[in-house]
């Protein structure tokens, strides 16, 4: 095991390196340069501009220009933030525990949501349970987050008075009474997000149930004379589990998309509502460093999921 | 997503000699997709959608841009049929004219995403070795960004010059199309790649190379196009993520000028007028919502009309 652990660290270092590659890439090809407004500034002579420039390295060759950027990102010297007026890294330890438990929280919902759900319709495929189960999957995630975040706002919050429109960070409430406001004001980003997820997670478990099913183990073992449960969940849903945590790990950016959607229509206050904040007011080292951090993170995740799979099918390890 | 079977020993023979056929292999995918009610249905409403948006501004002749302040967050009326927005500008036209945009950029980037990830794993595919290494390391390095970030940054970045070279409209365009289709053809390239892997050892395509086909007749004449059955499907939910992201992207006030009414950009306008003014933000919800769930179930028509396998 330890050793399947230590080369999937090592697959998921290149993809890191490549990821990087790519975002500093992005930020060379873009035009502009940010030495512009002291070019315009008659007061400012051109040799002050170029040893500007010679001094944070904007003349290096490109290479060398990559290297310490990537060093400085590893060492968490992100930048400092222009809009916040604190730096970068701080400001993304603030704000990452809310995206974080967010993201969490919603993605066991959609579990719990999914996989009972999915389990159900493929062991009866075709049956009433089945249709209208499908038939609201597709819904789940036809239905863009943004427009079902807003009519959720509008009916819970707007008409019915129940939860908090605003997310706040800052509660002043303490013990029992934190837990009660912290949850009825999660509640309905956490929803949004999880049944998204679960519509198509739904999708992903029926099919893998069904492909599983269908096969000569499974009659096997109920021509044993197992109980249709346990043939269910010990035999068919471990197996059925496999491609579902690949499927879900290939989700994962689109899980954060989602998260910065959500974010910012319930006013979160985590690094995606940071980041467009950032975009529209031009922060760039924090719009550089929210973006590293969300490609660090779908890299864990994707990490977790490959430790996953390894546990689920012990095949896989010894390979 | 099963691959297409190799039902392509009948369909190239009725291919090069037509008539003797008594149903063509597209009669019999329009007669399995029919069965498939949801799709069916879909398909129609979709159309009439279609249709609407296309043909609704010849007919519907009110400016997107008529400032009306004394109309002003009016419900649905004669004058205004779906209603009318802060500004008493009519919403039925805005959009309408919305609509064209956002199905436009849906089928432009759907084209894109197709056509890169055919290509891609059309060469993996053929190439193998260390090529398809390379190629199948990008994608999934493709896979493993945070899209939405990236897309964010791209367009944060690239928005300026692009509008300045383009004017403002297809500047944005432009910008939209290539980075929503650029994040979304891996999934492509890995179907192409897989069904070029099984197929391109068949007899069928054995027998052309035997006759002296050179690689490029193989795969245009006899590999692609029985590999299009998954390809069609993907790209039918493409439209629907496209269109999706492209309203995101509107609704976070990124993506296309707040004069351009998107669907998405209308549903973010109306975002502080919930209360007073709900059908400015249904509407263009509603639309959405329609157009994807449409899509999406014409997707799932077609990958059971088109996967031979499946018994309906």
């Amino acid at each position: 095991m330890f050793n399947y652990i230590l080369r999937r660290l090592l697959i998921a270092l290149p993809s890191l390196l490549g990821i990087s590659i790519v975002l500093f890439t992005v930020l060379a090809l873009a035009p502009g340069d940010p030495f512009e407004d002291l070019a315009n500034n008659p007061s400012v002579p051109p040799e002050v501009r170029m040893a500007l420039r010679a001094q944070f390295g904007l003349d290096d060759p490109v290479w060398q220009r990559y290297w310490s950027w990537l060093t400085s990102m590893f060492k968490g010297d992100w930048g400092f933030s222009f809009v916040s007026r604190i730096n970068v890294d701080q400001l993304i330890v603030q704000r990452i525990p809310v995206t974080l438990s967010v993201i969490g929280l919603s993605q066991l919902l959609a579990i719990l949501v999914a996989l009972p759900v999915g389990i159900l319709a493929a062991a009866k495929p075709y049956s009433w349970f089945d249709r209208i189960a499908s038939t609201l999957a597709f819904v789940g995630f036809s239905l863009p987050t943004f427009f079902t975040g807003v009519i959720f706002i509008l009916f819970f919050s707007v008409y019915l008075d129940w939860f908090p429109i605003v997310y706040r960070s800052d509660l002043s409430a303490t013990g029992w009474a934190w837990w009660w406001q912290q949850f009825k004001q999660s509640i309905m980003p956490i929803t949004v997000l999880g049944l998204f997820q679960a519509g198509s997670l739904m999708r992903y478990v029926r099919s893998a149930v069904l492909d599983v099913i269908r096969l000569d183990y499974v009659t096997t073992a109920r021509s044993k004379g197992l109980a249709e449960r346990t043939v269910i969940t010990k035999h068919v849903v471990r197996n059925a589990l496999i491609p579902v945590v690949t499927l879900v790990a290939l989700q994962m950016p689109a899980v954060f998309g989602g998260a910065i959607v959500t974010e910012q229509i319930f006013r979160i206050p985590g690094i995606g509502s940071l980041l467009i904040d950032a975009i529209l007011r031009n922060d760039t080292p924090v719009i550089m460093a929210v973006t590293f951090v969300f490609s660090c993170l779908v890299i864990f995740f994707n990490l977790i999921a490959d430790l996953l799979y390894g546990w689920l099918d012990p095949r896989i390890s010894y390979k | 997503m099963a691959g297409l079977t190799p039902e392509s020993a009948t369909s190239d023979a009725a291919a090069v000699s037509r008539p003797r056929a008594s149903t063509s292999p597209w009669a019999e995918v329009w007669r399995r997709f029919k069965r498939h009610r949801l799709a069916y249905w879909s398909l129609w409403l979709l159309g009439l959608m279609v249709l609407a948006v296309l043909l609704g501004p010849l007919f519907y002749k009110v400016g997107i841009n008529d400032v009306d302040l004394k109309a002003g967050l009016k419900g649905p009326s004669q004058l205004h049929p779906f209603g009318s927005d802060d500004l008493g500008r009519d919403l039925l036209a805005r959009m309408l004219y919305g609509g064209r945009i956002s199905l436009a950029v849906g089928l432009a980037a759907m084209v894109m995403a197709i056509t890169v990830g055919v290509t891609i794993g059309a060469i993996a595919g053929m190439a193998r070795g260390w090529v398809d290494s390379l190629l199948m390391w990008l994608t999934d390095l493709f896979l493993s960004l945070p899209q939405l970030p990236l897309l964010l940054l791209l367009i944060f970045l690239f928005r300026e010059p692009l509008k300045q070279a383009f004017g403002l409209e297809a500047g944005i365009f432009i910008l939209i199309v290539a980075v929503i289709g650029g994040f979304r053809w891996m999934p492509v390239a890995r179907l192409v790649r897989a069904q070029f892997f099984s197929l391109r050892e068949k007899e069928f395509v054995e027998a052309a190379r035997a006759l002296g086909a050179s690689t490029s007749r193989q795969v245009v004449r006899h590999i692609l196009p029985n590999s299009m059955g998954p390809v069609i499907v993907a790209a039918t939910i493409d439209v629907a993520a496209a269109i999706i992201a492209e309203s995101t992207l509107s609704f976070l006030g990124l993506g296309f000028p707040p004069d351009i009414p998107t669907w998405g950009r209308i549903l973010y306008d109306s975002r502080d007028y919930m209360d007073a003014a709900l059908h400015w933000s249904l509407f263009p919800g509603m639309a959405i919502f329609l157009t994807v769930l449409t899509i999406n179930f014409i997707g799932d028509g077609l990958r059971d009309a088109l996967d031979p396998r499946r018994v309906l």
